[in-house]
């Protein structure tokens, strides 16, 4: 029995995932559907004298296409359809690029990528040696607390005019945007898994007169990894959130530009599109450095 | 005096005026086992850490082989009482580490073999390749002897070794200690809370007091009374309690714990 017990629940809570997913499907199918259409089978035409119909026709109101789709007042929202159609155009086309406005999801996604990676190296590439000496130094722990206290819970986005003005370049200034907010969770988790690194394992260093370079590597990084790795995690979700809003500003190109500039073209099947793959992206994403955890963390 | 070991007018204060110890005298001989025993709080450990050169004492000296101990050192391999081992390392990398701290210049081969022979050495060659995680304590325990005992230092310090294992486990892994301690020669100093496993191990015992106010003051702790051993060396656990003179001896011991001691808390 126990050793049915695991499989099934996980086949369970599949199958009400898929319950609760057809739900919300059905709800959008039945929010979106023409209203008005099914009750005057004729169509909106129907009631109508000729010289309404033309009227209609000069102000611009396409009747014809209205009947045909039965919408007598349709909200405009995208129906499932529309939005099905949508994912197949662009997953079967994601490489193309005709221009600066329009170009393949993956060629935007690649641009978003980059940044979030460039930016989130060079944060590591601070926060983690930065965080090993704040937290190997009382002195310094307590010197730079009060700048890491203001500065972590600035808005990434607040140092963007600083970084355009700067830097003088859109791009780069989106990879400096990911740098500043990804690099406080990073730091203040490797500072403190440095500074808990257990008296003990410190102690048998000592003990064995290990360098401060051996204890360093082998003693105190092995152990304050899995601490290290939960920043890396929390800083990746955060730049995936703020790569969308620095791209939708500085424009031009990756994931975030794309959704604003579908909003400009008042294609929400587009956007919608592009929410779903910014949601499967960011999770990919999170189950890599998941991963990665579990790789370094440790039973005591 | 031209012992192995001396240490001279060894002091530690926390509160000015009211050293936790002082004026603590001992020394030793190379290939002498020497326990100390006393209540919590008498100090025991931080006499144990001065001789491991982790803590400093508030004056007094310290020499080992006519040297003075001024900080860790390879030649003083410590037994920590909860084992210490990196947890994220097997058995046989937690061994190496000291292996290789202390001959930086051995190959991988020569590492290997020693590593192995130590573990050999505590019966955990089965567990070499397991993780501290997998082992049971009293393995634990096993493995942190003998990653000390790898690195041959000159002293072994064992702080309360045994403090968290199950009587049976303890009576096990006395005994192998005693075993290998008398095979190597080696000169251990160790702290314990238990009399019998003092008299089973111990060449010599320090017996300690703690601090304590009295009518006309106060009194610091430190060492009340060195008792020698009187049992034969060869002495087991299981024979311990036939021998002549254990009787006296282990009553001697306790009496000082129960009244002279003075264990205020």
């Amino acid at each position: 029995m126990s050793t049915q017990a695991h499989p099934s629940l996980n086949l369970r809570a599949g199958l009400v995932s898929l319950l609760i997913l057809a739900v919300l499907l059905g709800i959008w199918y039945a929010a979106t559907l023409p209203s008005g259409g099914a009750g005057s089978a004729g169509g909106a035409t129907a009631g109508m004298t000729p010289e309404q119909i033309e009227y209609a026709k000069l102000m611009g109101k396409d009747v014809g296409a209205a009947s045909a789709s039965g919408s007598g007042k349709s909200s405009g929202f995208p129906t499932l359809g529309q939005v099905a159609s949508t994912f197949a155009q662009q997953l079967a086309n994601p490489f193309y690029d005709n221009g600066p406005n329009d170009k393949g999801i993956a060629i935007q996604l690649a641009h978003s990528l980059g940044r979030v990676g460039l930016g989130f190296l060079f944060a590591c590439l601070v926060a983690v040696p930065l965080g090993f000496v704040i937290g190997m130094s009382p002195l310094l722990y307590r010197a730079l607390d009060p700048f890491i206290q203001v500065l972590k819970p600035i808005s990434p986005l607040a140092w963007m005019p600083l970084a355009l003005y700067t830097i003088k370049d859109s791009s780069i200034s989106g990879v400096f945007v990911i740098f500043i907010c990804s690099v406080w969770p990073m730091l203040i988790n490797t500072a403190f898994g440095v500074a808990s690194v257990r008296r003990d394992w410190l102690n048998v260093a000592r003990t064995l007169e290990v360098s401060p370079m051996r204890k360093a590597l082998r003693v105190i990084l092995p152990a304050a990894a899995p601490t290290i790795l939960t920043g890396m995690r929390i800083s990746m979700g955060i730049a995936w959130l703020v790569i969308v809003a620095a791209e939708m500003l500085v424009g031009g190109t990756g994931i975030g530009y794309f959704v604003w500039n579908e909003w400009n073209n008042l294609s929400l099947t587009n956007v919608i599109f592009a929410i779903v793959v910014i949601g499967v992206v960011g999770m990919l994403l999170d189950l890599m450095f998941a991963r990665l955890q579990r790789l370094v963390t440790y039973v005591e | 005096m031209n012992a192995f070991l001396k240490v001279e007018g060894l002091a530690k204060t926390f509160v000015p005026g009211k050293p936790v110890f002082a004026d603590v005298d001992f020394g030793f001989e190379r290939g002498e086992f020497v326990c100390i025993i006393g209540h919590s709080g008498c100090g025991k450990t931080t006499i144990l850490n001065v001789l491991a050169g982790l803590d400093t004492a508030s004056s007094g000296n310290v020499f080992m082989d006519g040297r003075e101990v001024a900080g860790p050192s390879l030649e003083r391999g410590v037994v920590f009482q909860g084992h210490a081992l990196m947890p994220w390392l097997t058995v046989r990398r937690n061994i190496a580490f000291a292996v290789e701290s202390r001959w930086p210049d051995w190959n991988a081969a020569k590492v290997n073999e020693q590593v192995e022979k130590f573990v050999a050495m505590v019966g955990l060659s089965h567990a070499i390749d397991k993780k501290p995680s997998q082992l049971s304590g009293g393995m634990k325990q096993r493995v942190g002897i003998a990653r000390a005992f790898s690195i041959q230092p000159k002293m072994l310090l064992l702080d309360e070794p045994f403090g968290a294992l199950d009587a049976l486990t303890r009576g096990t892994i006395q005994d192998e200690l005693m075993g290998i301690v008398r095979e190597t020669q080696q000169t251990v100093f160790m702290i314990t809370h238990d009399v019998d496993e003092a008299i089973l191990l111990a060449d010599r015992i320090l017996l300690m007091s703690n601090g304590s106010e009295t009518p006309s003051g106060y009194v610091p702790g430190g060492i009340a009374e060195t008792v020698t051993n009187p049992l034969p060396r060869d002495r087991t656990r299981a024979g311990l309690h036939h021998l002549g003179g254990y009787y006296e001896l282990r009553n001697h011991i306790v009496d000082f714990l129960v009244t002279r001691a003075k264990a205020g808390h």
